[in-house]
């Protein structure tokens, strides 16, 4: 066990698994010489050299093709995407083609990619270095959506994510790149994909976040525990595939359940669960589903803090789902 | 069906660039100083913690400047995040581009975006977004548009080296060829993309030429003198007024500062290679010019940058008395007008934020 930030986390876990096989690489902007924006491949280029850790010309575009001709080809790349804000440029090459090449091909060219990037609001980066748009990719058949929140998971992902034989975006919660830490086992443990964390048991309600949704999600439930509702916080980690088994298994359990995330709220990924809560356990549910999410408008600067769900809003949430039913 | 159809394709007898009027260059200078003592101001405000970040442009300042001296006030301009000279000869107060920095109730912008993505219309000045090169197809639709309605126009767009790479200079330099937008490119080559080299950038020669492949001209000029600046964009524009289409302009700069806040060039780049620049540093070159000249005096230069500093610092005090946004702004301008869901959305914020469980 070693203690280590999330970003460091991600940092040994890109290092560990460039040892373990020559085949895996990193590509993006500013990933070599400078470590990464947010050092999160610090040290890469000095062990690793410029031809396995590449700094690219900027475009994402230009990043994302190339994985994917690497990955044809053979390689298993690990592209960074310096903000998911920053993505768009390579939409066309993620969604028509990364996502779909294993499909069209009729299984031929599978394409081992990962796309790393730095998501959500909490630095006070304004409209494009804060975005959380986990949906649009979660929406986009073929692709695995991948979400830590603490430095084990995040380490313990990526390596599950790298050895993954399909392309798999991994979005990495910078918020709290530094502001957790933790105990993060040694050596090659992976954490599997489709398997959600219970971040804290509870019997009379459950809170589903990911991210960097879990800290306030986790506060609130000590909050709430206070005032007499034991609340249970569900940490997804995978999106896609979703572990709706334990969704479905703490809502027959607590009859309760409210749902945070950053993204906004309209058709966001809260907007799946509740659906398949609305299908699956509806008669488990004591109380309709409420969510707690970002607004409805791009993501501002100056009101960032108003803009963002916090603990407090998760109780008020949660104590009107309880009063409700 | 265009205006511009009717107009000759032939360009105008060639005649020598005019080059910036004598009596306009104290007034040049003067632009230089207030670019960069905003600069250093808001860099040390940043440290300090009283605005959230700044992406400095020390290094540019004769490139933006003399760019933008070259345009008319009726010309749109489509900046990337560093334009600070270029708002300054614009006319935008300080003390607006600092209630922007802030994000305070003073902001045109109302709080929405980082420092230095703002924009005025009223300047024509559109608002920057980061994604980089996104302005670049933009101002050459807005190009073609001007020429649709008959007025004597240009958009210019601005962008650095990095950018070239990016989906829309290819996208906005095709159209542009093809449609004959009256457009200027104005490329800052300050040799830097965050940590990367302009060399690893692209392995064309220079970033001018690009323009050869899309059917009109680039042109180097050195963008530390502000003479060959604004004589390669007076040159652009007419073209581009005569029917002629865009130019690319490539100003080889350095940008002598980190690239914003959050970086630290040290990493990348050696202390020998911005001593290089420092040594061609922009405003020591026409300040050399004017003392030479006689149209300035050291005394006057000691003089006009402590007045400078002095204007910055009142105006940053006032704007750091200026109110915050109201939070209930956060749901204007998603639409023209609020939607039923962003309507009750803003009530349960209006709600929240009463019982104090929101603190903006
Ligand atoms: C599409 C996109 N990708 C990545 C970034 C992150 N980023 C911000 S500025 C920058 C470098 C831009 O370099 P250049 O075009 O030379 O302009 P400069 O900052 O040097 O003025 C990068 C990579 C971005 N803003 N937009
Ligand atoms: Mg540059």
């Amino acid at each position: 066990m070693t203690e280590l930030t999330i970003v460091q986390a991600i940092n040994r876990g890109l290092a560990d698994a460039m040892r373990a096989d020559p085949d895996v690489l990193v590509l993006g902007e500013d990933v070599g010489v400078n470590g990464g924006v947010f050092r999160a491949t610090e040290g890469l280029f000095k062990e690793f050299g410029g031809d396995r850790v590449i700094d690219t010309p900027l475009s994402e575009t230009g990043i994302v093709g190339a994985a994917i001709g690497m990955a044809l080809y053979g390689l298993k790349p690990v592209a960074e995407i310096q903000f998911l804000d920053f993505i768009y440029p390579a939409f066309d090459q993620i969604v028509s083609e990364l996502a779909k090449f294993r499909y069209r091909s009729g299984g031929q060219y599978p394409c081992h990619v990962v796309i790393r990037s730095p998501y959500g609001g909490g630095i006070k980066g304004g409209l494009y270095h804060s975005q959380s748009s986990e949906a649009y990719f979660a929406h986009t058949a073929g692709l695995k959506v991948v979400i830590p929140s603490t430095p084990a998971d995040a380490k313990g992902l990526l390596a599950t994510a790298i050895a993954d034989p399909d392309p798999v975006l991994f979005l990495e919660p910078k918020r709290i790149y530094r502001a957790v830490s933790g105990e993060v086992p040694d050596g090659d443990q992976r954490v599997p994909f489709g398997e959600a964390r219970i971040a804290r048991e509870g019997a009379d309600l459950t809170i589903f976040a990911y991210g960097a949704m879990i800290p306030p999600s986790v506060q609130a439930a000590e909050t709430l525990a206070a005032s007499g509702t034991n609340a249970e916080v569900v940490d997804l980690r995978t999106l896609v595939p979703l572990d709706e088994k334990a969704v479905l298994a703490s809502v027959e359990k607590t009859g309760r359940a409210v749902i945070v995330h950053e993204a906004p709220r309209f058709c966001g990924f809260g907007a799946e669960l509740a659906a398949i809560l609305a299908e699956k356990a509806f008669f488990s549910l004591k109380a309709p589903i409420q969510r707690v999410t970002g607004y409805d408008t791009p993501f501002p600067y100056a009101l960032e803090n108003a803009y963002l769900p916090n603990a407090e809003r998760i109780v008020h949430a949660a104590k009107a789902v309880v009063a409700a039913g | 069906m265009g205006k511009a159809a009717d107009k000759s394709p032939e360009p105008p007898a060639p005649e020598a660039s005019p080059d910036l009027p004598a009596d306009d260059l104290p007034k040049v200078y003067r632009a230089m100083v207030l670019a960069r003592v905003m600069d250093e101001r808001c860099l040390t405000l940043q440290r300090q913690g009283r605005i959230g970040f700044y992406v400095p442009l020390q290094g540019q300042e004769a490139a933006q400047v003399g760019c933008a001296w070259a345009l008319d006030s009726e010309d749109w301009i489509f900046p990337a995040y560093r334009e600070l000279g270029v708002a300054l000869v614009r006319g935008v107060p300080v003390k607006l581009l600092l209630d922007q920095f802030i994000g305070n109730s003073g902001d045109v912008l109302k709080g929405r975006q980082m420092p230095n993505h703002y924009g005025y219309r009223e300047f024509r000045f559109v608002t920057a977004s980061s994604p980089v090169g996104t302005q670049i197809s933009q101002a050459v639709g807005a190009a073609m548009a001007a020429r649709w309605k008959g007025e004597e126009i240009v958009t210019v767009t601005f962008f650095g080296d990095g950018t070239t790479s990016s989906n829309d200079f290819h996208a906005g330099l095709n159209f542009a060829g093809v449609f004959k937008a009256p457009t200027i490119f104005f490329c800052q080559n300050n040799q830097w993309a965050i940590s990367l080299p302009r060399e690893r950038q692209t392995r064309s020669e220079t970033l001018a030429a690009k323009a050869v492949a899309y059917g009109f001209p680039g042109v180097v000029v050195d963008g530390t003198d502000v003479h060959a600046v604004y004589r390669a964009v007076r040159d652009a524009r007419d073209r581009a007024l005569a029917g002629d289409g865009p130019t690319l302009i490539e100003a080889q700069v350095y940008r002598l500062g980190p690239h914003s806040t959050s970086d630290d060039p040290r990493r990348y780049r050696t202390d020998a290679e911005l001593q290089k620049w420092k040594d061609k540093d922009p405003l020591a070159r026409l300040k050399h010019e004017l003392l030479t000249s006689g149209a300035l005096t050291e005394a006057d230069d000691a003089a006009l940058w402590e007045t400078t500093r002095k204007d910055v610092v009142a105006a940053f005090a006032s704007a750091e008395e200026t109110s915050p946004v109201d939070p209930l702004t956060l749901f204007d301008d998603v639409f023209a007008q609020r939607t039923p869901q962003l309507e009750a959305q803003r009530e349960e914020f209006a709600a929240l934020l009463k019982e104090g469980l929101i603190k903006p």
